[in-house]
């Protein structure tokens, strides 16, 4: 267990008489990449709001790093490495992509408390950021206002802000959502050079991505772990198949 | 200090109260469902207090200058609301501060220009101009017919809320407004007609409230401001949290006013006293909303929203 | 501050200009020997001042205050009550506006930051009309009638209830202000604060807990807001609980958005257009009122660029310059913006 950079312990969340997550108790190891699949309504992101500090959980535990969490807030979390992605698109509108990512990277080091020279003056800052947007390919589009890009950019521009941020832990929220083929392959390959170096716990519906990238799957159904285990293992499962995958073969192509 | 004194002056309160609750009642669910910021809503009270004056003024009718106050706000009203008002809802809060704040100035304007800036005279009518019994003291019939007419509109919105498909719709709306849109119902009628009934009885509270404070230009917003207060403490959007919390704050200032400054006076020097009693009297009610906001943010009967 | 393509633009050249103005006008009224026109002026640089203040916390934070005339107000009487009982150190009066207003800003931030939208701008509203009250009923200051200032604040011997030096002061003030706002604009505590603006949840998860830098926001903007309440009591020689009023506090609001919410040089002129437009006005009218109330209602109706965002448009069409976005006029509102009202704060 040494090698556990996040797990949880049981965590529970109801809504009133809804119970949307069930006792989920989930880990991460280090430099892995853990994909958690499951049909819409599952609770995924539910899962990933009470990783990130966003949603408090009725009952059970955060552990980061060997810490407990639960009671730490989204912004500590964040300067502790624990870092998130959004499935709806939360980026700043109004400032350009650079201004988006350096902002990123100063959040996870240091406070703003700093009134007079500007954020892009900070070189140290900016070489991080910019760092991050060649990774996620938005480096040409530094200048641009973050209004003006095209989805697919903006999705990406997510994920830049996550890895400006140094994290040790990377909590995806279906980052792929809505990009073509082309867009989807070049993350794929961003998060294959990731991995080993950062812990990802990913959401994705992509099954191709999915089977091409994790270490192991956990399939989470009604709020409820169905099944945690290697991708071969996944595929072959029975249960697995019947609520999910049906009866089709998945993700043979890698 | 003997208990007549005590009572009496929480009649007051409660009839403050009731007074307060009608322009929250309106005012809560234009928040609450509507999501507007009605700044203006003060403005709808002072009106229905200029109508019926002008009224009584020209028939000696007390009962043709509440309808003259309430009509009169409705139609207001609905002509606000058509034109300026609606176009407003899809716009941030910020844009709702700017219009109503300069109808605001423009209506305080307009009522000094239409009947002059001296305070009108509205009198309490003959008929209930003497006093009634209540546990055993004697107490301003006006005034109690004030608290009985509240009441009785209380109890009329709970009804209406509870009983009827149109408070069916308003409960779901102040929960999730865009549910109910999206479920087909005539979302630009039910907003004319919440805008409707708020300002109805904003009009019916300015009426009623003509003969004891003055009906003058400006007369709505200190009132408006306490009816915010009402709002914050009871909870955005919830018409019986309203109720209750403007029958707290009725109270609380009312007798603030009345016994602080005599209680501190028992405790401190009297220089000192006479300074801070007014003093503090007057922040009470703010010191109160203070409170409620450090413990319980949403208010302290808030519709729980989804 | 500005990079060379924009130092040509309409919304820099405009404003530039005003200041020059500004300095212009102790000058003329030295050389006319009439001083009316330089107390006028010196209104508008103490209003454009507290404008500036509010632009930190409604500008950039998205803050809707309704109620920063409170902090008007403590200035002022920070002048009014020492003043009462003969002292006229303007340190003291300076020490007192700066730690009331800082006082008062943190605990009613605290307080109105635990709600949003609606409920903030109730909150704010309330807390003025609190202190409205409180100086109404301190009827030794002169309760509603205010109190008139016999000992105005003096600073190394120089009295700065004189017209010449209230207006000097106030204009090296908002200079100073507006320079600092433009410089604010791009630090890392001004992105955070308009970035909380856009979307505070976001903030939070980057690492910067947004209610926190929202407040610190809050009670920078109360404490020079009640600077220009210093200096407003040192022009008038005057203090009233009308200062505190709701429609001062609207007329803040008006101000910021007819200049041009979250600019630069929006402050300014937004003071100017609004003060100046009311003095026409009173000049045609005496129901001046209500024509400036439909004049706000259309402001609201139309729109927030407000006169920068104006001059910016123009520019834009007229100057075909690069199109790189300039620095110093604003963003069009957020795309977000719009919607943020819903959005809450997370830590």
């Amino acid at each position: 267990m040494s090698n556990t950079v996040l797990r949880t312990e049981a965590l529970v969340k109801r809504y009133g008489g809804l119970l949307v997550t069930d006792s989920v108790s989930i880990d991460v190891k280090a430099g892995e990449l853990h994909a958690v699949i499951g049909p819409n309504g599952a609770g995924k992101t539910t899962l990933i709001n009470q990783l990130s500090g966003e949603l408090a959980s009725n009952s059970g535990e955060v552990v980061f790093a060997e810490r407990k969490v639960s009671a730490w807030p989204i912004y500590q979390r964040a300067r502790g490495g624990l870092l998130r992605s959004y499935q709806i698109t939360s980026i700043f509108e109004g400032f350009t992509v650079l201004e988006n990512a350096t902002l990123a990277a100063m959040g996870a080091r240091e406070h703003a408390f700093r009134f007079w020279r500007p954020l892009l003056g900070r070189s140290d800052l900016v070489d991080i950021a910019m760092h991050a947007l060649d990774a996620t390919r938005l480096a040409l589009r530094a200048d641009t206002p973050a209004s003006e890009l095209a989805y697919g950019e903006r999705r990406q521009l997510e994920l830049a802000m996550a890895l400006a941020a140094a994290p040790n832990v990377l909590l995806l929220d279906e980052p792929m959502a809505g990009m073509s083929s082309q867009e989807s392959a070049q993350v794929v390959q961003l998060l294959k050079s990731l991995k080993g170096s950062h812990s990802i716990l990913l959401i994705e519906h992509d099954m191709d991505a999915v089977f091409a990238l994790a270490d192991r799957i956990t399939v989470l159904v009604y709020g409820k772990v169905l099944f945690s285990g290697t991708p071969e293992e996944v595929r072959n499962n029975p249960e697995v198949k019947n609520v999910y995958l049906g009866d089709e073969e998945i993700g043979n192509a890698a | 200090m003997d208990l007549t004194l005590i009572l009496s002056q929480l009649l007051n309160g409660v009839q403050y109260g009731v007074l307060l609750f009608l322009l929250a009642a309106g005012l809560t669910l234009v928040f609450g469902i509507m999501s507007f910021v009605n700044l203006a809503h003060g403005s709808l009270y002072m009106l229905g207090a200029y109508f019926g004056a002008t009224t009584y003024n020209h028939t000696d009718s007390f009962v043709l200058a509440i309808l003259a106050a309430v009509g009169g706000c409705i139609l207001v009203g609905v002509i606000l609301e058509r034109t300026a008002i609606s176009r407003l809802y899809m716009r941030d809060h910020l844009d709702h501060v700017l219009v109503t704040f300069g109808l605001v100035l423009f209506f305080n304007e307009m009522a000094q220009i239409i009947w002059g800036t001296q305070p009108y005279f509205l009198p309490v009518p003959a008929w209930l101009d003497s006093t009634v019994e209540i546990f055993g003291m004697t107490y301003p019939s006006y005034r109690f017919a004030i608290i009985v007419a509240g009441l009785l509109a209380a109890v009329g919105s709970h009804l209406l809320i509870h009983k009827t498909r149109l408070g069916m719709l308003i409960r779901a709306g102040s929960v999730n407004p865009q549910m109910v849109g999206a479920l087909g119902v005539n979302i630009k009628l039910l907003n004319a007609l919440l805008f409707a009934i708020g300002a109805a009885l904003a009009g019916l509270a300015g009426v009623m409230a003509g003969p004891i404070l003055s009906v003058q230009s400006g007369m709505g917003e200190p009132v408006l401001i306490t009816v915010l207060v009402v709002i914050v403490i009871g909870g955005i959007g919830s018409v019986s949290g309203a109720f209750y919390a403007a029958i707290i704050v009725g109270i609380a200032d009312t007798m603030g006013r009345a016994f602080l400054p005599m209680l501190l006076r028992e405790v401190m020097a009297r220089d000192l006293a006479n300074a801070a009693g007014p003093a503090i009297a007057s922040m009470l009610i703010y010191v109160l909303m203070a409170v409620v906001l450090a413990i319980r943010p949403q208010g302290l009967f808030a519709a729980q929203k989804s | 501050m500005t990079s060379p393509t924009t130092r040509w633009k309409l919304e820099t050249i405009v404003p530039l200009a005003l200041f020059v103005l500004f300095a212009a006008v102790p000058l003329w009224g030295h050389l006319a020997d009439n001083t009316f026109y330089i107390a006028f002026f010196a209104r508008i640089l103490i209003y454009g001042i507290a404008v500036a203040a509010l632009n930190l916390a409604l500008g950039f934070g998205g803050l809707v205050s309704l109620g920063h005339a409170l902090f008007l107000g403590i200035g002022a009487y920070c002048v009014a009550i020492p003043s009462f009982y003969g002292i006229d150190n303007g340190w003291l009066h300076l020490l007192l506006a700066v730690s009331i207003c800082a006082v008062i800003g943190l605990i009613t931030g605290a307080i109105s930051l635990r709600t949003s939208g609606i409920g903030f701008i109730m909150i704010t509203l309330a807390f003025a009309q609190m202190g409205y009250f409180l100086f109404v009923s301190l009827k030794q200051y002169g309760g509603d009638d205010g109190t008139t200032i016999a000992y105005t604040s003096k600073f190394f011997g120089i009295d700065l209830g004189g017209v010449y030096t209230v207006y000097i002061t106030a204009f090296l003030l908002l200079v100073l202000l507006t320079w600092w706002t433009a410089r604010l604009r791009k630090a890392p505590f001004g992105m955070v604060v308009r970035g909380a603006r856009q979307n505070a949840r976001r903030v939070s998860a980057v690492g910067f807990p947004a209610r926190r830098y929202l407040l610190v926001a809050y009670v920078i903007s109360a404490v020079l807001t009640g600077l220009a309440g210093l200096l407003l009591a040192n022009l008038n020689s005057f203090a009233s609980p009308e200062t505190l009023s709701w429609i001062i506090s609207g007329d803040l609001v008006v101000m910021l958005v007819l200049g041009g919410l979250g600019t630069v040089f929006g402050p300014v002129v937004g003071a100017f257009a609004f003060l100046g437009l009311e003095e026409i006005l009173k000049m045609v009218t005496d129901h001046w009122l209500a024509v400036f109330g439909l004049a706000i209602v259309v402001i609201g109706l139309v729109g927030k660029a407000g006169i920068i965002g104006l001059l910016a448009s123009i520019s834009q069409r007229f100057m075909r310059g690069p199109s790189a976005p300039p620095s110093s006029s604003p963003a069009a509102p957020a795309v977000g913006a719009a919607n943020n009202n819903h959005k809450r704060v997370q830590a």
